[in-house]
């Protein structure tokens, strides 16, 4: 009997696995000790509180064991991750100013282009450290300040420190605390009251050092009533050696402000993606999430929304995609924290060649969160018999006057569905990628444009066809 | 024999070594409207599947010859490519993709060329024009949270806009109200052209209202028992298949 191959390719990772020379101004020694933390802050030139702050999590560290749950995590042996790596280059606001070879590299990466075209500012850090970030001056007149968190931390300080890692303390999990011992790098966004910024604004994570880990921090206030798109990048060439990116995002929506947070997730196949992110959603305002999971060999990501003001909404959209030797353990959590906020998730997972798609989704109501209402739906695609796709949701309402709804849908492409477009003249390879991408047409149309056609790309079908 | 479309001879068929059709003779000439007639589980819907090439069934002896051609052995892509097309029963729902992109990549994979989307918008404007549904229908996913009589309406959409040299309609008119079957059997006539040609499987009469019907055939227990014409479908509405089932015994 001829057996039917999946036809779908990995993603082209051509463009993305083209490595820069590895010849950083300086390298932490691999491990994780009290010395290397230290001699990071020391070289960062952290206020005191960052440092204390910094050795009080990597305290949590030591204590905290690995989560008991999820995919394993064997293969991260901290040990052999340098946790700092510097790169050759000073933070630069012109591109002209940036090293050759690492403009190179996010010039392949399409992020010079994009920013002329699409972008209102672009941050774009190499390894541990920004090395370019820009904004259009008409937001700057507005207020806005959109830089890298080093200098943040310089020109902000109040702000950040009265941000920093209180919406993810370092005990919330082992690789948070991880992140606060050892963070470098990553985007402030401030957009004051009132302010609309039209355009987005993009930062992209590239990791070019092997063996070693990115921890950068996002941080990012809209205030009263302004609105905000941010488009997050990330992408690394493969190793043999495992890496580690262990990024922390914090996001404060203030009353009847927007955020839409949008990424889009390449790392390589060595990458142990432990990524964690939240927001504060206070009243009336709104938190979109779009979430594209394509890269690293396990991903543990769970974007959390807390609607803590009445009326207060999320929008949750993820599409994940995990072909051979790929854990992808992803979702979402919202937390009802406050009457009449609502939460709508919506997520399509894809699975192939051996891998391991699993979406899980919390769902919490509090007491006194009355005409809270959820709408959580789910479906996975399975495009052969040696992969897997699960769902788990877990939901804990307290509070009778809610509305939340779960939906789940665990299937393959039916044999049926493949005939009936064969019927009209489509060849089957074509009629299987028009069902794929159909699968995750609703996902797409949420994308960033580019992105939309990245993905398109993606399941741009290579056929094998059928085999005797 | 030259002016046949299809040509179907001593067809053994089934599905996991079960025999459904058993021996089925029947011809369809070009430029003719022909209805297959039956009780339920006869054969009739294997016999569409057979010759639209579904992979659950199998062919164990027998041929048929389309358009001069040995159909069989090809696969169902290059069946449809070469003027085939079958009105499912019950049309298959794919989410994400739109009725007009679906039709656009089917019009190219038959064409082989690429088909002008003003040319194409105007055609399709058409097409619903003339089963009576709304210009909005072609954004609309694939049969996703169709009606059953929505999807029958859609199939002859796709006729319509596909064009085959022969169209097998598998009960498009089951389920329908007499207004619905009216506008499907206006799409069909729509359709028909001396070029091309029909086979019908209904059980109702209605369906055949606006069309001239050349032939009609009885199957019964994967035989094909009586080939007439169109008196045949009128016999058969009046008296059943009870002088057929009779005969059989």
């Amino acid at each position: 009997m001829a057996k039917q191959k999946t036809f779908i390719e990995d993603i082209e990772r051509a463009l993305y696995d083209v490595r820069g020379e590895d010849r950083p101004r300086y390298r932490s020694e691999s491990g994780l000790t009290e010395e290397i933390v230290r001699d990071i802050s020391e070289r960062k030139h952290d206020p005191d509180w960052m440092t204390e702050m910094r050795l009080k999590a990597l305290a949590v560290y030591n204590e905290i064991s690995l989560p008991g749950w999820g995919p394993d995590l064997s293969a991260l042996d901290m040990e052999k991750i340098a946790t700092y790596v510097q790169p050759d280059a000073q933070m630069a606001g012109r591109w002209e100013d940036v090293p050759d070879e690492i403009r190179d590299t996010f010039d392949r990466l399409g992020i010079p282009e994009a920013e002329k075209e699409s972008l209102a500012g672009v941050g774009a850090q190499y390894d541990s450290e920004v090395v370019y970030h820009s904004i259009q001056t008409s937001l700057t007149k507005q207020g806005v300040v959109y830089t890298d968190m080093e200098t943040a931390l310089r020109e902000h300080e109040d702000l950040v420190r009265a941000h920093f890692m209180k919406l993810v303390p370092p005990k919330d999990h082992k690789f948070a605390a991880l992140h606060g011992a050892v963070w470098s790098g990553g985007s402030f966004v401030y957009v004051p009251a009132g302010v609309e910024v039209k355009i987005p604004l993009q930062s992209y994570f590239r990791l070019n050092a092997p063996g070693a880990g990115q921890f950068e921090h996002t941080l990012i206030i809209v205030e009263k009533g302004a609105s905000l798109h941010f488009i997050e990048g990330c992408s690394a060439p493969k190793y043999n050696v495992t890496n580690l990116h262990a990024g922390c995002v914090e996001l404060y929506v203030k009353e009847g402000a927007r955020l839409r947070y949008s990424t889009i997730e390449n790392w390589s196949k060595n990458m142990m993606n432990l990524n964690t992110k939240r927001a504060l959603v206070e009243k009336g305002g709104l938190i979109e999430w779009v979430s594209g999971s394509f890269g690293s060999r396990v991903s543990m990501l769970y974007p959390t929304s807390i609607l803590s003001g009445e009326g207060a909404r999320c929008e949750f959209t993820g599409v994940t995609f995990a072909g051979r030797g790929q854990h992808l353990d992803t979702g979402a959590t919202v937390v009802h924290a406050a009457p009449r906020t609502s939460s709508v998730i919506n997520t399509r997972s894809i699975s192939k060649d051996g891998g391991v798609a699993v979406y899980r989704s919390g769902v919490k109501v509090t007491a006194g969160a009355k005409g809270a209402k959820c709408a959580v739906n789910c479906e996975s695609l399975m495009l052969d018999d040696v992969s897997r796709s699960d769902t788990i949701p877990v939901m804990d309402v307290r509070e009778d006057d809610a509305d939340v709804g779960h939906e789940a849908k665990i299937g393959r492409i039916s044999d049926e569905a493949i005939y009936y477009l064969t019927s009209r003249g489509i060849k089957e390879d074509e009629a299987r990628a028009m069902i794929v991408r159909g699968f995750v047409e609703p996902i797409a149309k949420a994308l960033p444009m580019e992105y939309a056609v990245e993905m398109n790309n993606l399941i741009d079908l290579e056929l094998e066809g059928t085999r005797g | 024999m030259g002016d046949n479309i299809l040509t179907i001879r001593g067809l053994h068929a089934g599905v996991e070594g079960k025999e459904i059709l058993r021996g089925v003779d029947l011809s369809v000439g070009k430029g003719e409207t022909h209805v297959l007639l039956g009780p339920n589980g006869s054969g009739k819907t294997t016999l569409m599947n057979v010759l639209m090439g579904h992979p659950r069934y199998e062919v164990y002896a027998g041929d048929a010859a389309f358009d001069g051609e040995e159909l069989l052995a090809l696969p169902t892509h290059e069946r449809a490519r070469r003027g085939l097309f079958l009105s499912f029963q019950t049309p298959e729902e794919i989410p994400g993709v739109t009725v007009e992109n679906m039709l656009r990549t089917a019009r190219q994979a038959i064409t082989g060329k690429k088909a002008g989307v003003m040319a194409f918008r105007k055609e399709l404007a058409a097409a619903l024009e003339t089963l009576k549904m709304d210009a909005d229908w072609a954004s609309r996913y694939l049969n996703v949270g169709f009606s059953g009589g929505e999807k029958k309406r859609t199939e002859i959409l796709q006729l319509l806009m596909l064009k085959p040299k022969l169209a097998l309609l598998d009960e498009t008119d089951s389920g329908l109200d007499v207004d619905a079957v009216r506008v499907v059997s206006n799409g069909v006539k729509a359709f028909r052209t001396t070029e091309n040609a029909c086979l019908i499987i209904t059980h109702n009469a209605n369906i055949l209202s606006a069309l001239s019907v050349d032939g009609a055939h009885v199957l019964l227990d994967g035989r094909i028992v009586k080939s007439g014409g169109a008196e045949l479908v009128e016999e058969i509405g009046t008296h059943g298949y009870a002088h057929f089932l009779g005969g059989e015994r």
